[in-house]
């Protein structure tokens, strides 16, 4: 790891963290759990990290655990959006039709 | 179109993954906008995991290494679907500190392999690729922090399912032993670390060995964090797991050096160090306090009757009926008694009726109102109550003086007024909800038992609190069926 790069990644690092800081302090408390199974489901993104192990794994210990990385990051990204997405939907400003309440 | 090319594109897809990543997060500030924007969010996601693929595979990838790909995400995304299928919601917290222990076991695994992957070798020539000091240190702190979330999480998780008790649990020589993991895993990591910038020499089986010293060490440390702590402080202990996956995720990105795992890993951690505040300065506590454990009985604890001194005054069906449906503005604070007797429906029937006679209703939620921070929220979201109507602690309190009636359904020391005025108290200083402000107050309990705080409520012994002692979900039946006979 060449000091340049080390730089380039702190630099990116720093900055996301700011970032992250800014942006999320905005969200609701009535959002708080949606957010974390969010944020949860965007540090799936090791999915990518597993992606590049599992192609280049070339001896079976490798390949075992490239597998458990896939595994682990599969079940986090298909899981995770999937279920902040159904709690998501359930946030509604009116309830369902079940009780009119619109003409009152 | 050349490798370069491809490989600068590749870069290009990462930036705009990690651009709709944020922009994913931003719409989430309101529940109108929270759906799309986990929806941009995923878009993120595949973007960059096609990219990854077409990279990958202009590399060279052989059919055992896509059958890996292709099964492993198999395995674990089908996995992943079922859960997030079939999970109750009540079950949200176990479900997320399993989402947590995967991504941070998956960070970890990336890093052990990247150390294989170079065989512990150091950079002896310029260009070759190899550990330097900088790389061990990467691939050490992702390790240990990946490892620790992973088993600290599985423990998390397996107290919520209730698979092992939700008290805390001491292990004799549980604080030496912790002490002792922390020793060796930072010496041993040090060693590691001069190893790899070329300091010290010492022979690959060694640095091996190593490194699963430091990795058996990360994970009994995990381990020993969880045990003791409370299931009533797991709030706090999912949010500090939450950030500790990200920094985990960050740290492989340094290791694999790639910068949408740094930043996505960034964002995850400041979005749990953000939780972790909220959550223990809601429970007024610091996090130290509550890492060392043993305050928080658990679930399930009901302590005997509470010795009171002063008399509490019982309210019929009939009367509780009548007091909610004459008045004209009515808070409802709801605690996680309600969600463990399932009886958020019959809060929102009984809002219901209450809104059809003209009353104005509102929900009180503390911050630390159930296992997670906002999971009062989804339950209630669930049984169809409008958000506009679920009222953070801050906004609700000055509201607590102009209503006529607060409902408290299982919740107990988020209403405690000790907390402003008894400095003896262990709760004193803990924001609490204004309860004892309104004009009348009705608490639905069980029994005169105590909270997770083991403490007595001076809230029951107010003369204009009524206490209807009943089953939270059959006293809400009995409260709907006296209201409509009214």
């Amino acid at each position: 790891m060449n000091v340049a790069t080390l730089l380039d990644s702190l630099t990116v690092f720093v900055l996301a963290i700011l970032l992250g800081f800014e942006v999320i302090s905005k969200v609701p408390a009535t959002l708080h759990t949606p957010l974390m199974s969010g944020t949860n489901s965007i540090h799936g993104i090791v999915l990518v990290g597993a992606i590049g192990l599992a192609a280049t794994a070339n001896n079976p210990l490798a390949g075992s655990l490239a597998f458990v990385a896939m595994a682990f990051a599969g079940a986090n990204v298909v899981g995770g959006y999937l279920v902040t997405d159904r709690m998501l939907q359930m946030f509604r400003r009116r309830p369902t039709p079940t009780t009119d309440k619109a003409a009152k | 179109m050349n490798a370069t090319d491809i490989g600068y594109l590749v870069h290009l897809a990462f930036i705009a993954g990690a651009a709709l990543f944020v922009m994913g997060l931003h719409q989430m500030n309101s529940p109108a906008t929270a759906r799309t924007g986990n929806r941009v969010s995923a878009t993120g996601m595949i973007i960059a995991v096609v990219a990854q693929l077409i990279s990958v595979t202009q590399a060279g990838v052989g059919p055992v290494n896509w059958l890996i790909i292709v099964g492993g995400f198999v395995v674990g995304g089908g996995l992943g679907l079922r859960l997030a299928r079939s999970v109750a919601m009540t079950a949200m917290p176990q479900l997320v500190s399993l989402f947590n222990a995967v991504g941070g076991g998956a960070a970890a695994v990336l890093a052990l392999n990247d150390f294989i992957a170079l065989d512990g070798h150091r950079v002896l020539s310029g260009g070759a690729p190899g550990l330097d000091g900088w790389r061990t240190f990467f691939i050490l702190a992702d390790v240990i922090v990946g490892s620790v979330t992973f088993t600290g999480s599985l423990v998390a998780s397996a107290k919520l399912m209730g698979l092992i008790r939700g008290q805390p649990i001491s292990i004799p020589g549980g604080r030496i032993l912790s002490w002792l993991t922390v020793v060796v895993g930072i010496s041993v990591s040090i060693v590691l670390v001069m190893a790899g910038s070329g300091t010290v020499s010492y022979d690959v089986s060694v640095l091996y060995t190593l490194l699963v010293v430091a990795l058996i060490c990360a994970l009994v440390f995990g381990l020993l964090m969880v045990l003791p702590i409370g299931g009533a402080d797991m709030p706090v202990v999912i949010s500090l797991l939450n950030a500790f996956t990200g920094t985990a995720v960050s740290m492989a990105g340094f290791v694999v050096g790639n910068v949408i795992l740094i930043v996505a890993g960034a964002l995850v951690g400041a979005s749990g160090a953000i939780l972790t505040r909220l959550m223990a300065n809601a429970m007024n506590r610091s996090i130290g306090n509550i890492l060392v454990g043993g305050f928080g009985a658990g679930e399930g604890t009901q302590a005997a009757a509470a010795g009171t001194d002063g008399t509490i005054r019982e309210v019929s069906v009939d009367d509780a009926a009548i007091q909610l449906a004459y008045a004209s503005k009515v808070i409802i604070v709801p605690g996680y008694g309600l969600a463990v007797a399932q009886a958020q429906h019959g809060v929102r029937e009984l809002a219901d009726l209450l809104e059809a006679r003209g009353i104005e209703v509102s929900y009180a939620i503390h911050p630390v109102a159930g296992r997670m921070p906002g999971h009062m929220n989804v339950l209630l979201a669930e049984a169809n109550v409008p958000y506009p109507q679920l009222r953070e602690m801050d906004e609700i309190n000055p509201e607590f003086e102009r209503t006529d009636v607060a409902l408290v359904v299982g919740a107990n020391d988020v209403t405690n007024p000790a907390s402003r005025t008894d400095p003896a108290s262990p709760i004193y200083g803990m924001p609490i909800l204004d309860v004892d402000k309104a004009r009348s107050v009705i608490v639905l309990k069980r029994s005169m038992g105590r909270g997770y705080a083991g403490i007595d409520n001076p809230l029951y012994l107010n003369p204009k609190t009524g206490m209807f002692f009943a089953d939270a979900k059959k006293g809400l039946a009995e409260l709907i069926g006296a209201i409509k006979a009214l």
